[in-house]
Order: C-alpha cells, then structure tokens, then sequence
C-alpha cells in the first residue's frame, strides 16, 4: 500500500543543513493502523509530511498503490492526494465556514456539485455523532468535536489512506480515547489504511497494529506492536514503553491500594550496597512466613539508586514486629505505610 | 452670510468626494488585490515561493508608497490627461488616487493573507486543492475578516487624499476647503468642509468595523 524506500529529508536553515530523515524504508499494508512513534523533534512529522509529498523528500521514494508519488506530475500528485486524507493536531478546519462546508470542502475541489456534496457530508456527521452540529461554527466547538469535523471531512472524498499527526495531542484523556475508537471503527467498517503520528506510546498501544520508532531521522526499530512491546530491541524502544506506561501504572497502584487494605504494609529503603545480601529471600526462610511484594523499583535519590520496596508483611503482630526489626538490623531504612501513596 | 448656494455646493463637495473615493478605492482593490495576494503567494514562506516576482512587485510597491501623493499627483498628470481627458475636477483626481492606493491596498492584502494560518493551507494542500483553489477558497475566506478591515482603513486614507488633491484642483470637500476657506479666508466653509470630512470617514469607519464582526466566524 504503502513502500518508502530509503528516503531522506534535508531541510537548508539559515543555520546550515539540518538532516531531519535519513534513510528509511518501510512498508505499510492495506488495511494496517501502522503508528510512526519519536520524541519531539525526531523527525516523525515531516515523514508523514513525505508520504503525500506536503514535503518532497531529498531522496528516496515513497509508493502509493505501486505508483511512485515523485514521479508524478503536479496535477497527477494532486488527483493522488485525494485519496490521502490528513488530520492534523490543530484540527485545521476553516474557520470562516461552517461544518457542513467544512466537510463539503474536500468534495467541492474534487467538483461534486454542492447539493450532492451537502448529501454526503450529513452522512458523514452522521458517522462522527454530530449530526445537530451542522451549521455551528467550528470556534463553537470543543476540541474532540473540531477533531470529529476533521476525521469526517477526511472521510469525504473516500480515501485509501488516512494519515493523522499527532491528531489526538491537543486532547484531553477522554476525548483521545473517542476518538482512537472512532479511527478504529474507520478502519474496521471501511477498511482504510491508517498511518498515526504520535510521541505517545499509549495511542500507539491502544489501537495501532505496527509502529515504526523514529530516533533523531533514523528508523531505529519495526515491527508488529505486540512484539516490539514485548521484546524492545534498542533503547529507544525501551524508553518509549517505559515513558508509556503512564496510565497502566495507575491501575496498577489502584491494584496495590486495594491489597493494602487492612494489611501491614512496610516500606524499606536500600543502598546498592544491601542487595549483596538476598534480605527479603533470608526473612521468609528464617520466619517461615510468606511476605507479599506489592512493589518494586530503583529511584534515583540525589544522584544514587536507591532501591525501593512496599511489602505486605503476615498478619501475626509478633511476627511483623519481629521482622521490621529484622530489616532494621540489617541497615535497611523501614517505614509503616498505610494507603500508599507516590 | 450661508446662502441656498452654498448648501449645494457642500451638497455637490460630498458628491464629488464619495465618487471619488469610492471609484478609486474601487480601481485601487482592481490594482492592490492581485498585487497584495502575488506578494502573499510568492513570498518565500508562500504557497508558490518565487523570488523574481516577489521582488520586483515588492520594490515596486515600496517604490510608489514613498513618493508623496502631492508629487504623484503632479507626476502623473500626463496619465491623466491621456486617460480622462482633463487634469483637474474630481474624476481626474482618480488616476493618481487609484495609483497611489493600489500599492497601500496590496500591503495590506499581503499582511492579511499572511494571517491566515499555515495549517488550513496545508489541509487544503493535503485534500489535493491547487494554487488558485487555494487562493480564493482558503486564503481570501479566512483573511475575509482582515480584508474588510482594510477596505475600511483604506477608504478612509483614499478619502484625506482627495481632500488634499484640493490643492491642485481636485474637486470635492478638500476642494471647497482649500479654494473658499485657505484661499479667501471663509473660515466657516473651511470649518463646515472639514466636519463633513470628518463626519463621512466616521460613517466609513462605523459601517466597516460592523460588516467585518458581523462576518467573523472566529468568535
């Protein structure tokens, strides 16, 4: 659907050359939600940007359908992007014009006359759930409504592909969530090829099927999304999951708060130094006792790791007395906690 | 004494001041508009960035906006002539009103257009729209707000340069003023030209501010 084939971006500044791609390669099958992921500034916007040649690329090549975008003349480019439809960050909608010839817009310059046009766009409101918004003014909106207006005036002119960058970056948690599951269901019902454009590891969970990992211009690692998850190769990678994982971790600490409801929980500091000793393993084989981890991880304290640990200790008052001062014995900072919180 | 014949003369003074102004507004937007959105388009942040075309229309632009509109006024009397027929009266004061608006007009244009933002040229880009959709579709639509703005900022200016075509002749209130008032001392024809020179360029300037809210969608 989808071919790049060793391309590279060299943008001339005032400031010299900057190099903002270098040779990628990759290729995107119909039907894929194939996420593009990097921190700011690595060069994943003006990707997208080559793959409807908005940016013509330095060299290397980028085919839709087999056929070579730079290859084509201007109006031949121009009869392919109407089948490229784009959502952007900041909605990008006309200000000056109302929904419904927002939508039409796309279909006007296409030459559908504008009663059939009008036709089509009400169908398309009808797909985003904003049909009694037709004649408001997009500066009436919110934003996921704006980004709604946006994905239907994508739709329009029934493209092939739907490139979005970083089209869920103005919003809140929520309306990101409602709109991914509208671009799911896009790609479901009409079996468009979606291309998303995001630094956030989370969009790229919830509904991508591969994702390509953009470092400083450079493709640093692709594949499908459950593998890379499982498996980050480089430290690119790493990081991103490892930054993503945002919101798993606040289930995960509402997961800790219920286990540590009516327990004795003990929070234990230690120095690199401590872990020569297996502590915890030692304490379970000398009390006999199991003890529950509720969590584990190494924070950086002033410039040293520091280990850091909640443990649910047996119910036995004795024995959770006993074994904080086990841990205290052994030069391990313990500290009671109830209703833990970061 | 304020006599019936001066009524109509004041009568005709505004007669001879709107129809020039609002000719030459009118032939310095057929002029100013096309140059103002070249400027935009070719600029190097532009939709078509050409520097040849930019260049030479800027120079020109700059060129016409620095000599005084007296001079022009003088310099261009044998365009005048050719054109009109005559150089003085209110429909040759028109010629150098339309040449010395045409460029003003263009400025402002290429500042309005360059308003609009870049995102919705790229949207309209990425939907396959080419340079002329561009153009009318997009820039002109969103700069609407800003282009009547300047079409009220311009008849105002338009209008105190007719006023001082007065000097030459130029018909109309600047014409009254400058002749029965400067020339023989009739203070109160002065005083009741330049009130209704004042009172016009109010009504200009009400009517514009109130058709270019009215037309914003933004708010």
């Amino acid at each position: 659907m989808i071919e790049v084939r060793d391309l590279s971006k060299t943008f001339e500044t005032d400031d010299g050359k900057v190099e903002a791609l270098q040779h990628i390669t990759l290729s995107i099958e119909a039907g894929d939600i194939y996420g593009i992921i990097g921190m700011s500034g690595a060069g994943k916007s003006t990707l997208v940007r080559c793959l409807n040649f908005l940016e013509r690329p330095t060299s290397g090549t980028v085919e839709i359908e087999g056929k070579d975008l730079g290859a084509m003349t201007e109006a031949q480019l121009r009869a392919t992007r109407r089948e490229i439809s784009m959502i952007f960050q900041h909605f990008n909608l006309l200000m000056q014009k109302n929904v419904i010839d927002n939508i039409c817009f796309p279909l006007v310059i296409g030459g559908m006359k504008k009663k059939e046009a009008k036709e089509r766009a009400k169908e398309l409101l009808e797909i985003v759930e904003l049909a009694d918004k037709a004649s408001a003014y997009p500066s009436q909106l919110s934003g996921g409504q704006k980004q709604r207006v946006a994905i239907a005036r994508a739709l329009a002119a029934n493209p092939k592909i739907l490139l979005c960058d970083e089209a869920t970056s103005a919003l809140d948690p929520r309306t990101t969530q409602s709109i991914l599951q509208l671009l799911k269901e896009i790609n479901k019902k009409y079996g468009i090829t979606i291309v998303i454009i995001t630094h956030e590891m989370s969009v790229v969970r919830e509904i991508c099927s591969h994702v390509a990992i953009i470092g400083e211009g450079h493709l640093v690692e692709q594949g499908r999304v459950s593998e890379i998850f499982a498996h980050p190769k480089t430290a690119e990678a790493k990081e991103l999951i490892l930054k993503g994982s945002g919101t798993d971790r606040r289930t995960l600490e509402d997961r800790q708060k219920e286990l540590m409801k009516g327990k004795c929980c003990v929070r234990i500091v230690f120095s690199v130094n401590s872990s020569f000793e297996p502590v915890i393993a030692n304490m379970v084989l000398k009390f006999g006792q199991p003890i529950n981890i509720l969590r584990a991880d190494t924070k950086n304290v002033e410039g040293i790791a520091r280990g850091e640990m909640i443990l649910s200790l047996p119910d036995d008052r004795r024995v959770q007395e006993e074994m904080k001062a086990y841990l205290a014995e052994r030069g391990l900072a313990v500290e009671e906690v109830n209703g833990y919180v970061d | 004494m304020w006599t019936s014949d001066l009524t109509l003369m004041m009568l005709e003074g505004v007669r001879d001041t709107l129809f020039m102004t609002l000719l030459s507004t009118f032939f310095g937007y057929v002029l100013g508009l096309p140059w103002g959105i070249v400027l935009a388009v070719t600029d190097k942040s532009g939709i078509r960035p050409n520097a040849v075309v930019y260049r030479v229309l800027d120079v020109a632009a700059n060129i016409l906006r620095s000599i005084p509109f007296l001079i022009l006024l003088i310099l261009v009397l044998p365009l005048t002539r050719a054109i009109v027929g005559k150089s003085t009266g209110a429909a040759a004061t028109i010629v150098p009103l339309t040449i010395a608006a045409a460029p003003f007009i263009g400025r402002m244009i290429e500042s309005s257009i360059k308003e609009v933002d870049h995102g919705v040229v790229e949207a309209a880009q990425s939907m396959g729209a080419g340079t002329f959709t561009i153009i009318w579709k997009v820039l002109l639509v969103e700069a609407r707000t800003s282009i009547l703005v300047g079409v009220t900022i311009a008849i105002g200016t338009i209008l105190g340069y007719s006023a001082m075509a007065g000097v030459v002749g130029g018909g109309g209130l600047g014409d009254i003023a400058m002749r029965y008032g400067y020339y023989r001392y009739e203070t109160l024809i002065m005083i009741v030209s330049v009130v209704l020179l004042v009172v016009l360029v109010q009504i200009f300037q009400t009517l514009g501010m109130r058709l270019s809210v009215k037309l914003d969608k933004r708010k």
